[in-house]
């Protein structure tokens, strides 16, 4: 194991996150404040409490995600798109370094500053609402798995894009929407039947009813099927990088 | 007795170009090897292929007698890489930057030794300069600097003068010797004749993915290089007369030189009797001059040669 190699990865990486301290955690916290206003108190005070939790606590869960989902994917897929951009990757690639320890410093970076931007957000929103976390051990769990998983999507997407257009498009046609129908803001019940039978197709439906049930102890559907799709999402993301490692895909051909 | 071993390796890439074809080389302990070539012959994508950053289609490439793919670890511990491209990040430190790479190649940090290399190569001064503010020449060194701070035992140097002014590559060919006594092996790829014919030990010759060949920089140019002489005469003939029709003498536009061209190693090179029927022609000679082939010259028929062969 090339321990130093990991380290020096990771490190450069968090320093990256470091150095534009408010791109990296100042946004996500301004972010989370205007929807607060927003949803929170502006639209939140016309909306009944959803089930037993005020609406204001309802979307702490979900605001979280959304902010993780958004950034694991941005930081990963720019963190290892950067270096290809620019050549630098040639050192990396030159270096005796497995294709595991490659992926624990780039990706483990972007799930540390994830799993940050979750904490922040977390402290800023209990200024707004008193939050009570009913499985703390669950709802670190998902966080981690969570943030772990789509900082590898993200890498993904880093190392398929093949210009800066590319590195865009995902996160922006396709993440978004599925976080935003996902029920970030609002519990899938309160869709039309129709409606609801199409979230289930949404994967992200799953990641944040699992991550409020462990704080409300009330989900949209059970948690057993939520962890199971986190599990499978990182699964495969770990086979198609594990597939990209081996054919060299974009890498090395 | 070699360090780096290169069987059959071949090259395609995914658009179906072919960059390598069947090449053996084996590279030997403690040379300077440089391989030359024009442009897309194939010099990047075989050290590309020997340092893994590029997947060969087929072949195999021992380091030290370790295979490359299945030994990756060792293999790349001991092979430095300075690319052709000003390839750097932007926003770090030269330090940093510096740190980074050594991490990379599992060594544990040594501020001491990095502090020779930044000196070594006159960038201790530069040390916290952000990398993005630094010249193209300073940019270069920062890449050997990166290559060396693992402390290689092979070195392979992509284009190291390519839009080098003349300090520089002078510098760069000063510390490749130093390098050079210090054990480290080192191959590096050039367009410039004069920096394989001044620092090389053997030359390989790659076009069209071919390796055409290599050879000892002086056996190569022993047995390839003809010599030419050239007679220049106190006045000007238009035409030869028949006598000297045997020797395929070139004559320059003005008739003043004549230019005889003849291989060195032979028993016979013929001058002797050229001199005699010159004489008995009765042609007065002012002055004359013998030139030797260069590498270049060398090159370029290698070259043309083989383009010609593959047309």
């Amino acid at each position: 194991m090339n321990i130093y190699a990991i380290r020096v990865i990771y490190k450069y990486e968090m320093k990256r996150a470091f150095e534009t301290l408010g791109q990296s955690f100042a946004s996500p916290v301004l972010s989370t404040v205007l929807y607060f206003v927003v949803f929170g108190s502006a639209i939140g005070s016309r909306i009944d409490a959803v089930g037993e939790v005020s609406y204001g606590l309802f979307i702490v869960p979900g605001l979280i995600m959304l902010a993780i989902l958004t950034q694991s994917v941005a930081n990963a897929s720019f963190g290892i798109f950067f270096p290809r951009f620019t050549g630098q990757i040639y050192e990396v690639l030159s270096a005796p370094i497995s294709f595991i320890e490659i992926i624990i410093g780039y990706v483990g970076a972007a799930a540390t500053k994830s799993l940050l931007i979750a904490i922040i957000i977390l402290l800023t929103a209990s200024f707004f609402v008193e939050i009570h976390i009913a499985h703390p051990v669950w709802m670190l769990a998902f966080l981690l798995l969570t943030c772990i998983s789509f900082s590898l999507f993200g890498f993904i997407i880093g190392l398929w894009a093949k210009d800066f257009e590319n590195l865009q498009i995902i996160p922006l046609l396709v993440i978004t929407p599925l976080v935003f129908l996902g029920g970030s803001f609002y519990s899938i019940n309160m869709l039309p039947p129709f409606w609801q039978t199409v979230s289930l197709f949404n994967p992200v439906v799953y990641l944040i009813s699992g991550f409020r049930w462990s704080f409300f102890e009330a989900a949209d559907v059970s948690v057993g099927l939520s962890l199971f799709v986190v599990v499978l999402f990182l699964t495969a993301c770990l086979l198609i990088v594990w597939w990209m490692f081996k054919t060299g895909y974009r890498l090395k051909q | 007795m070699s360090i780096v071993s290169i069987s059959n390796l071949s090259k395609t890439y995914a658009d179906g170009f072919q960059a390598l074809k069947n090449v053996d080389l084996e590279i030997r302990r403690g040379e300077i090897l440089a391989l030359l070539g024009p442009n897309g012959a194939g010099k990047t994508t075989l050290i590309s292929i020997i340092c893994g950053i590029v997947n060969a289609s087929s072949g195999a490439v021992t380091v030290d007698g370790y295979d490359s793919v299945k030994d990756y670890r060792i293999t790349r511990e001991l092979i430095g890489l300075v690319p052709q491209e000003l390839a750097l990040g932007a926003f770090e430190k030269v330090w940093d930057s510096l740190c980074f790479s050594r991490g990379l190649f599992a060594k544990k940090p040594d501020p001491a030794y990095l502090e020779k290399v930044l000196k070594d190569l006159a960038l201790w001064d530069k040390r916290k300069a952000i990398l993005m503010e630094l010249s193209g020449g300073m940019k270069r060194r920062v890449l050997i600097a990166k290559a060396l701070v693992h402390e290689p035992r092979v070195l392979f140097l992509d284009e190291p003068t390519a839009g080098v002014d003349v300090e520089l590559r002078k510098d760069m060919w000063a510390l490749v010797e130093q390098l050079r006594q210090a054990g480290v092996t080192i191959i590096l790829t050039t367009h410039y004749i004069e920096e394989a014919e001044a620092i090389a030990d053997r030359v390989g010759v790659i076009n069209r993915g071919e390796l055409l060949l290599v050879d000892d920089k002086h056996a190569l140019m022993h047995k390839l290089g003809k010599r030419q002489l050239e007679i220049e005469l106190v006045s000007p003939v238009a035409a030869l007369p028949a006598s000297l029709a045997d020797f395929s003498l070139e004559i320059s536009r003005d008739g003043n030189i004549l230019t005889y061209t003849y291989d060195p190693h032979k028993a016979d090179t013929g001058i002797d009797k050229l001199m005699k029927t010159i004489a008995t022609a009765g042609f007065t000679i002012k002055d004359m001059n013998t030139v030797k082939s260069s590498l270049e010259d060398i090159f370029v028929n290698l070259i043309k040669g083989n383009g010609e062969d593959a047309a």
